[in-house]
């Protein structure tokens, strides 16, 4: 172990890890630079855009505005491993949403916006599309303008209106 | 023309079929460019100019270099005395002969003319390391008088550059009659002087830029992968800069998380990338950190309008003259200079006027430079005709869509191949159906009910109803204009359409998608050529290995060029396949028809063969028609003989909380005019996403720079891009009116919502605070900025 690292151990999408990373290291460049899921993205600096949003036991997480060393003993899901928390072969049913209501252009938020709806989806059972707009208020996208990310939304919590 | 679209074929041209590139994305299986990595790899740090004007006096890298994982620190005057780089970074829009271009080094070697210049790089083993070393470097300046604005910038008191004589940059003029334009104010029963600042924008890509250049030593070839728009362009202008043969050169976009413009520049970043990974041996890369971006990559917009309509005492134009104040930033970067005159030809908007004249004039200031930001030039022609036919309205005292009628292009009648006062001709339009939709969409009537019952109450939440009728010009662009224009580079697309053995299709596409979703719509445009699958369609792009020959995406160009080119190579496929089906059928050419994408002989239907199956014979050659070629692969190069020119109509509704100067956006509706359309479920997503952007224009976004030119607010902390919470829902719809410019009749759609939204808005947020004899609000429209503005329309606080 090299000197000042830390050994962190952590479940994510379901498998143990072990890593060492200097104390300072955040959640999200553990989870790309360590364990190689590359799926998370970094938008901002000020844990402003949401694009590296996460679940962390169970709920999102800027993954950003977390050291690695907060994550020891958490269960960690990513969008690698959002679709095998779901019944069925394929996709999860919020990824399946954004496709089916062309929630994402560029794709570059997406990772953290779906997960961030999944998390809201399993927070308020009565959606609505102000409630959706303002649970997703951390979440930036440029591209899609927000509507059809909305859609998606209820569309997967079976709020489509 | 009649509008194209596929009955026949669930994924053809006009379907609302999902995207192909979906599912990568939302698996998190795609690669951006900080997730591509390669053995070896150093991690670029750039030490950046905190000041915006001043001398180097010294740097001291001492600490620095010796900190772990640094493998070396370079400073500007360093990397000159390498012999690195052939050419200043380019710029291909020297858009007068007299043009002032100061040089623009990757790293500055003495003089730093905006904050972010780079002044020394660290190369080291990872990206912490690098950060870390980069804080050790001690750079001392002499500070030099900065230009902090547009204004400081013409008073010329201080010099942006102090090699040049002035700040000025160019003056740029269509002027066709200046006498008579001044008679026609002269005559005029009504006129408006306005002043509107197009603030500076930051375009804020959800995925910053970034870089990875990946050496072959042995070799002496070069990949250079970049969040890029422009790969084709990018390996040009590396050659020419850094003298690195083009033949050697590779560049690869890949996933590229959102452009707007901002990654369609020759960035410093790139060009180090690559000539220190050429000269080490090594891979070298860099990722853009949100808070550096403000002075690693362009913003958009920067200009002060002064805009004056003459009318009639109906309110029909007699002249529209307009003077633009530019800010360039620091540095002319691939086409800074001609950003502002996109718009130059569209501000007289849908509207016919007798006499017109435009005049551009560029400034140099100690900001980071400016280019291409969504829409580029024609948001800013469009908010300025359509804010100013509103301020026309009220002077006139008719109705701002009264005032719109009666001054559509051809009475609001379609017309084909208009001839505006600029001198260009307009494809095709027919504007007032978009109009009346959208105001039938708004219920306007319904809501000037509304906000008059508001009024009478006395409520305090202003309702606002607010209009934009846009043109504007896309389709970049036949290349003997931008030629004429003085644009370095040509505006044609390249296509190759590859009809493999086994009958599956390889579409090769020289634009260059980055959220767009161009293998959908390009693999639809072959479904309906060929009639096959769009299943069966692969499409290849971004990467200059794969697609030799592009131009790449910008300018609302792709579909309208690039897919113009796709659709016509796969005719000649088709028509070389039909060579072939003739010689098996053992008929002439001309009696094998194609339908569904079978050919068959004419009279005789028991003969028939799909296109997909004659992509074998083709491969085996063993029994061609004498002389042909083997392989069914074709290429076009389409140069597009005219712009296209889209419009539309949009309907901003406000709530204006008059006690705190609030604005909400509560409703936005938008018919929107582009042509026939391959893939309406990726119009309307366009659509959806320009309308925030320009919205965002309206309401929240402002770079701000201080007096010693330094911005405030680089970070998404305080550079406000809107999310989910303060957007309404957008109600769209749209008429078709097809190109007369290419065969599919399409136009573009990229950037139609950001080029009618701003204007949209603002006009509600004045027609929300008319009461108060409020005429104009600049933007962003924040609550301190309205309630002022109350305040001082009631002389004082209120």
């Amino acid at each position: 172990m090299s000197a000042g690292a830390v050994r962190v151990r952590l479940s994510v999408n379901g498998e143990s890890h072990e890593i060492e990373v200097e104390p300072r290291t955040l959640l999200v460049h553990a989870l790309r630079d360590s364990i190689g899921l590359t799926g998370t993205n970094v938008g901002c600096d000020t844990s402003s855009c949401g694009a590296c949003t996460i679940l962390v036991d169970g709920r999102s997480a800027k993954s950003c505005t977390m050291l690695a060393v907060q994550a020891e003993g958490s269960e960690i899901v990513t969008i690698e491993g959002l679709a095998a928390t779901s019944d069925g072969d394929g996709l999860h049913p919020m990824q399946e949403a954004f496709h089916e209501c062309h929630g994402l252009q560029c794709g570059y938020c997406t990772p953290g916006m779906i997960l961030a709806s999944v998390s809201l989806v399993d927070e308020y059972p009565d959606l609505d599309d102000k409630k959706v707009r303002e649970g997703l208020e951390g979440n930036l996208c440029r591209c899609t303008g927000y509507h059809n990310i909305v859609r998606a939304v209820l569309t997967a919590a079976g709020k489509e209106a | 023309m009649a509008v194209t679209e596929d009955t026949t074929n669930a994924g053809g041209i006009g379907a609302r079929m999902l995207r192909k590139e979906d599912g990568k994305l939302v698996t998190g299986e795609s690669k951006f460019i900080d997730d591509i990595h390669v053995p070896g790899e150093l991690w670029m740090g750039m030490v950046r100019s905190t000041m915006a004007h001043a001398r180097i006096t010294s740097i001291d890298t001492s600490a620095a270099a010796s900190m772990p994982g640094v493998h070396s620190v370079l400073t500007g005057a360093q990397l000159a005395d390498m012999d690195l780089w052939a050419a200043p970074l380019p710029c291909a829009w020297p858009v007068t002969d007299d043009m002032a271009n100061p040089p623009h080094w990757p790293v500055v070697p003495e003089v730093v003319h905006h904050v972010g210049d780079i002044v020394a790089v660290v190369l080291a083993d990872s990206r912490y390391q690098a950060a870390d070393a980069v804080e050790q470097v001690i750079v001392e300046y002499e500070s030099l008088p900065a230009v902090a604005s547009i204004e400081q910038a013409i008073a010329d008191t201080n010099l942006a550059h102090t090699d040049l004589s002035t700040n000025k940059a160019y003056t740029w003029a269509i002027a066709p009659d200046p006498e008579g334009t001044q008679a026609a104010f002269d005559a005029a029963a009504h006129k408006v002087s306005c002043r509107f600042v197009q603030q500076r924008l930051i375009p804020a890509a959800m995925e910053p830029r970034g870089v990875l250049a990946v050496p072959s030593p042995m070799g002496g070839d070069i990949t250079l992968y970049s969040a890029t728009q422009v790969p084709h362009i990018l390996k040009v202008m590396m050659a020419a800069t850094t003298g690195i043969p083009e033949n050697m050169i590779r560049v690869v976009a890949p996933s590229v998380g959102g452009g707007f413009g901002a990654k369609l520049n020759i960035n410093p970043d790139e060009s180090l990338a690559l000539v220190l990974a050429h000269r080490l041996g090594r891979a070298v890369r860099w990722t853009e950190t949100r808070s550096e971006a403000a002075g690693s990559t362009h913003q958009g917009r920067g200009q002060i309008q002064h805009v004056e309509l003459a009318s009639d005492a109906n309110g029909k134009l007699t002249a529209i003259r307009v003077k633009i104040d530019a800010d360039m930033g620091a540095y002319m970067m691939l086409i800074t200079p001609g950003t502002p005159l996109l718009g130059s030809f569209l501000y007289h908007g849908v509207y016919e006027t007798p006499k017109f004249s435009f005049t551009c004039e560029g400034w140099f200031t100690n900001r980071t430079p400016t280019d291409a930001y969504r829409g580029a030039g024609r948001p800013e022609a469009s908010y300025a005709i359509e804010r100013a036919m509103d301020m026309l309205s009220y002077e006139v005292g008719i109705d701002p869509i009264e005032i719109r009628r009666r001054n559509y292009i051809n009475g609001g009648e379609p017309f084909e191949m208009w001839e505006n006062p600029a001198g260009i001709f307009f494809d095709s339009g027919h504007y007032t159906p978009t109009l009346d939709r959208a105001l039938e969409m708004a219920d306007v009537a319904g809501l000037r009910a509304e906000q008059q019952a508001r009024r009478d109450a006395g409520s305090s939440k202003q309702l606002g109803i607010g209009l934009c009728t846009y043109v504007e010009i896309c389709g970049l662009a036949p290349s003997r204009a931008l030629g004429g224009l003085k644009y370095a580079a040509g505006g044609w697309e390249h296509s190759t359409v590859r009809l493999l053995p086994t009958g599956k299709v390889e579409v090769v596409s020289g634009s260059t998608p980055h959220g767009q979703g161009h293998e959908t719509s390009w693999s639809q445009i072959i479904a309906t050529k060929m009639g096959i699958s769009p299943d069966d369609v692969t499409v290849l792009h971004s990467d200059t290995a794969k697609s030799p020959l592009g131009l790449d995406t910008y300018g609302s160009r792709s579909l309208a060029v690039g897919g113009v080119a796709i659709s016509m190579a796969a005719d000649k496929v088709i028509e070389k396949a039909r060579l072939i089906a003739a010689h098996q059928f053992e008929a002439a050419p001309e009696d094998v028809e194609f339908t569904d994408g079978s050919f068959s002989v004419a009279g005789s239907p028991s003969k028939s063969v799909h296109i997909q199956e004659l992509g074998f014979a083709a491969f085996s050659a063993h029994d061609l028609p004498d002389g042909m070629e083997p392989n069914l692969q074709e290429q076009v190069s389409f140069d597009p003989p005219n712009f296209a020119f889209p419009f539309g109509t949009h309907v901003a509704v406000v709530e204006v909380d008059e006690d705190t100067g609030g604005v909400e956006l509560i409703g936005y509706f938008a018919v929107d005019d582009c042509g026939n359309q391959v893939n309406p479920m990726i119009v309307e997503g366009q659509v959806h996403g320009g309308v925030v952007q320009g919205a965002a224009q309206a309401l929240y976004e402002i770079a701000v720079y201080d007096d010693d030119a330094n911005i405030t607010n680089p970070s998404l902390m305080d550079y406000l891009v809107p999310s989910a919470a303060e957007m309404p829902s957008i109600v769209t719809d749209s008429t078709c009116t097809p190109s007369t410019t290419n065969p599919l009749g399409v136009k573009g759609v990229g950037e139609a919502g950001t080029i009618g939204s701003a204007a949209a808005v603002i006009n509600a947020v004045v027609d929300a605070l008319r009461p108060h004899g409020i005429t104009d609000m600049k933007m962003p429209a924040t609550p301190m900025r309205v309630r002022r503005a109350i305040e001082a329309a009631n002389g004082g606080a209120s």
